[in-house]
């Protein structure tokens, strides 16, 4: 029981990042009809930036700050030199451009900063403190929380409590009645990819300290793992890309835990094919669930 | 048109509302346009009448910069008008879709929100920092969104997704969205199209309240098949008939045009003479 209420916590801590990666990737996907296939190396490449900027001036809030900004500028210069480009082209461009980009950012972050793992720092303990005897939850563990839950909160306050908010959904869903209403699309778009680009930096600075350490491929495995929260929430679900997050964080710790850590890789492909086959459209899908 | 000579720009300048001089528009070898002109002034109501395929909606596209004429010059209030989409609304011309084109992922009253957000400067610095301005620029939006439903009839559907309403509201909620930015012209884009009988009476007052709209006149610029409403309502009517101009005048002088009554009924007027 110790075990499985250990497992639950450390899945849903994992989970919460998923989450709001898994939230990054609905962003663009509302507003642009495009998979961000290279949102995980866009978090690499802003955790090397915090890395560099918290090893030249010792601050590590310094570096978290650095990388979040970062983010917000990559994101939009990304839109506006690339993907804007491959807008209204075949799905499959937009697909192959992106992977494009993660060579090319993965290669230059190689040359830069070499292909070993490098130590990522964490700002605050790891070790898991007891609750009533049992190991459970540590400080770093209930800072991603509270940074998860406070970024979902400020995301939904900007969408549904503000004009820019507002305008973003409008041209996401319209873009030809937006412009006609004033609303200048091509501006909101690239604001959803700096915002997402911006989350995206903020789930890396949340994994990475959690995993092996910085790589150029370190986002890999966290990009899988919220390609699949997105596709079990619904791509078009922001509830659902934060409910399938959760979801495949549990899953991968009650596997990690109870059949070894070599199987959560599967475990999480298993997943993706079944909601694959079982529902296509996600859990949370809208407008195909109401279809009658 | 008084002026003698080719170059119109002198009097464009003078003329206030908006002025069409020689629109032509081709799609490939396809003359969807040809010498197009026409003038909607301050307070007017105009008909754009026609056939299906005359050119009526290419005719607005024209105007809302989603298509570029190959040839002639358009203005706005004297200067001249090359816009695209999103400049329309800040320089007061509002424009409704045939058929519905509400966002359906929004609630209505969102709906109409967007339209009023032309007047809203918060950038999105502000908006992500939580600046109170924020807060008041939403508060102003939902506030003058929620007035235009009202003056609508509408406003209990505020808080519904407008695929949830029958159609003729939503075609009031699309209307709403229009006027809440307070457009100097209005153009409307088959209004009465799936419009029923008593729906369409509501419209045409509507319509003819517009230019005497209280805290602004708005001029109006009408796309319709429904013969019956553009007579009631318009002051001049424009006949188009395969991308040409084929008569204007009052809606009495184009009811009697024979040229019209040709191109527009077809020739089932002339064994009614015999």
């Amino acid at each position: 029981m110790d075990r499985f209420l250990f497992l639950t916590v450390d899945g849903l801590t994992h989970g919460a990042v998923y989450s709001a990666f898994a939230l990054a990737l609905v962003l663009i996907w509302r507003g642009t009809r495009i998979v961000n296939f290279a949102q995980g190396v866009l978090a690499v490449a802003t955790s090397y930036l915090a890395y560099t900027v918290t090893g030249r001036s010792g601050s590590y809030w310094l570096g978290f700050l650095a990388a979040l900004l970062a983010g917000l500028v990559l994101g939009a210069v990304v839109e506006r030199l690339v993907m804007h480009r491959v807008a209204g082209a075949p799905p499959l461009n937009a697909v192959i451009v992106a992977l494009g980009l993660v060579l090319v950012v993965q290669g230059v972050l190689g040359m830069i900063y070499g292909n070993q793992y490098l130590p990522f720092p964490a700002p605050f303990d790891r070790s898991a403190m007891t609750v009533g005897g049992v190991p459970l939850v540590s400080r770093f563990d209930l800072f991603v929380f509270g940074t998860v839950v406070l970024l979902m909160i400020v995301l939904a306050l900007l969408f549904t409590r503000t004009a820019i908010g507002l305008r973003m959904r409008a041209a996401a869903f319209a873009p030809s009645v937006a412009r006609l209403l004033g609303v200048r699309v091509g501006r909101m778009l690239t604001l959803g990819w700096a915002l997402a680009a911006l989350v995206g930096a903020l789930a890396g600075m949340l994994v990475i300290p959690t995993g092996l350490g910085l790589h150029p491929t370190a986002m890999d495995t966290v990009f899988v793992s919220a390609f699949t929260a997105v596709v079990v929430g619904g791509l078009d679900s922001p509830a659902g890309a934060v409910v399938g997050g959760m979801l495949v964080g549990l899953v991968l710790s009650y596997v990690a835990g109870y059949l070894g850590a070599g199987t959560a890789p599967l475990a999480v492909l298993a997943l993706l094919v079944v909601v694959l086959l079982v529902r296509p459209a996600g859990l949370f899908s809208g407008p195909q669930a109401r279809r009658v | 048109m008084a002026a003698v000579g080719e170059s119109g720009s002198a009097q464009d300048a003078e003329q206030a509302g908006l002025v069409l001089r020689a629109i032509a528009v081709r799609f490939g070898g396809l003359t969807a346009l040809d010498d197009v002109s026409m003038h909607v002034g301050p307070g007017s109501v105009v008909g754009v009448i026609g056939p299906n395929g005359a050119g009526k909606t290419t005719l607005f596209n024209v105007v809302c910069g989603f298509v570029r004429p190959h040839a002639g010059r358009m203005a706005w209030d004297g200067a001249p008008l090359r816009t695209r989409p999103h400049r329309l609304a800040r320089l007061g011309i509002a424009r409704t879709l045939q058929g519905v084109g509400l966002f359906d992922g929004l609630s209505v009253l969102e709906n109409v929100m967007v339209g009023a957000t032309v007047s809203a400067r918060t950038g999105f610095g502000a908006a992500l920092f939580a600046a109170p301005r924020v807060d008041r620029d939403e508060r102003d939006l939902r506030r003058a969104a929620m007035e235009c439903l009202s003056g609508l009839g509408v406003a209990d559907a505020a808080g519904r997704r407008p695929d949830s309403l029958p159609y003729a509201l939503r075609k009031r909620v699309a209307l709403a969205r229009a006027l809440v930015s307070r457009p100097r012209l209005l153009l409307l884009d088959e209004p009465a199209g799936g419009l029923g009988g008593a729906d369409i009476d509501e419209l045409a007052t509507l319509i003819r309240s517009l230019p005497s709209r209280p805290g602004g006149g708005c001029a109006v610029m009408l796309v319709e098949h429904h013969m019956d409403l553009v007579t009631r309502v318009c002051d001049h009517v424009v006949v188009l008939d395969f991308g040409r101009v084929i008569a204007s005048g009052t809606p009495e002088q184009i009811r009697d045009d024979p040229a019209v009554i040709d191109a527009y009924l077809g020739t089932t007027v002339e064994p009614a003479h015999e």
